[in-house]
């Protein structure tokens, strides 16, 4: 059963009350029980693996050793069998059934070892997934525990309070309500401004021509007037006619 | 005596009013820590902060069971499930008859971190409230 269906089964399982204990006390200590006797396997497995480790490893050199000192004895055997040493040839090969037998014990010992190394590895990782798995559903378990309990917490302090958890629709039209006070208010606020802050101050300047705004627009106009005049003026001297007065009066 | 936790959420707080103007904190009597946060304008919908295991959450409770059209509930859920991916930073859940939004944070989040998720909540809560309304009573 996964995690989360456990906590749902626990979560419906009868009709509960908030605040009170989603997860079985009992249960939660079992787990971490199992976590730390898990943790205990895996340390005294990893020390047993790194001996079994040193131990093959010394049986590989033993072996190593052992193949040496055959192939070195055979020579000898094979130099006292040129030399027709029949009975030190013969001492000499017992010499190597010794070896050989030594060395058939040293391969059986190392794959023995070896064997061990594999188990050991397994063990540590099984134990491994075991902690997560556990971890995990505790983690789990104490969340929604302390989910619960805070909102245990909550419900109590909210039942005193202001922010009592109330309709919820009249919650949010009270918040959109303040929301549209604010922005009346600093709309309101704006016209204010208009009305009596800088910005009427500023209009009673342009208004009598100060400041660069105002009465610019006149100006303008003015300037232009007066261009137009002036050009007027000089087609009329050209021309020697009137009607450049004609076309000045029609601005 | 204030906490590590209480300082980092006062700090927070600080922040936060920076953006939505002033945000209160403070610790509410109960076995578990939890943290209380109102934010002036918004105090239907105050953020509570606790540390569970190995998360901080941030929650902020919505509506009750109570406030739900029964005939429109099945519409109300299949809408928050199709909604919840692409809520930024917080998910709906529901504690007992409560239905909220939260964030969870690592436990060793920064306050930055902290005032975004908590920034976050707040405007996803109005937004889903409204968005909600019609399901609701």
């Amino acid at each position: 059963m996964s995690v989360f269906s456990k906590i749902l089964t626990a979560l419906r399982g009868s009709a509960r009350e908030i605040g009170e204990s989603v997860v079985d006390n009992n249960a939660t200590r079992i787990y971490e029980q199992e976590i730390h006797e898990s943790k205990a396997a895996i340390a005294k497995a990893k020390q047993d693996l790194t001996l079994v480790m040193a131990q093959e490893k010394a049986a590989q050199r033993e072996i190593e050793r052992l193949d040496k000192e055959v192939a070195r004895y055979e020579e000898h055997a094979l130099a006292a069998l040129d030399k027709t040493e029949e009975k030190l040839a013969e001492d000499v090969a017992a010499h190597i059934a010794e070896l050989e037998t030594e060395r058939a014990a040293q391969i059986k010992a190392q794959a023995e070892f070896a064997g061990h190394i594999v188990n050991l590895k397994g063990l540590i990782r099984t134990a491994e997934t075991r902690i997560r798995e556990h971890e995990r559903e505790l983690a789990v378990a104490k969340t929604t525990e302390s989910v619960y309990r805070a909102t245990a917490s909550i419900s109590t302090s909210m039942g005193s309070s202001a922010s009592k958890l109330g309709n919820a629709r009249e919650s949010l039209d009270r918040i959109k309500q303040r929301h549209t006070q604010m922005a009346d208010r600093m709309a309101a606020a704006e016209e204010l401004d208009a009305e009596f802050g800088n910005k009427a101050l500023e209009k009673r300047l342009a208004d009598a021509g100060i400041g660069d705004t105002g009465a610019r627009k006149d100006e303008v106009l003015a300037r232009l007037k007066a261009r137009r005049a002036g050009n007027a003026e000089a087609a009329t001297d050209e021309a020697q006619a009137a009607p450049a007065d004609k076309a000045a009066g029609e601005q | 005596m204030e906490t590590a936790l209480h300082q980092r959420i006062q700090l927070a707080g600080q922040q936060l009013a920076a953006v939505l103007g002033a945000v209160e904190t403070e610790r509410i009597a109960g076995e578990v820590e939890v943290f209380r946060l109102t934010v002036a304008g918004r105090e239907e919908l105050p953020i509570f902060i606790t540390q569970a295991d190995s998360q901080l959450l941030c929650i902020c409770y919505v509506w009750t069971e109570r406030d739900v059209q029964p005939a429109r509930r099945l519409e109300l859920l299949e809408a928050m499930l199709d909604l919840n991916v692409a809520i930024p930073l917080s998910s709906f859940g529901r504690i007992g008859d409560k239905y909220l939004l939260y964030g969870a944070l690592a436990c060793d989040a920064g306050t930055d971190d902290l005032v975004q998720d908590l920034l976050a909540l707040s405007d996803n809560a109005i937004d889903a409230l409204e968005a909600m309304a019609e399901y609701l009573n």
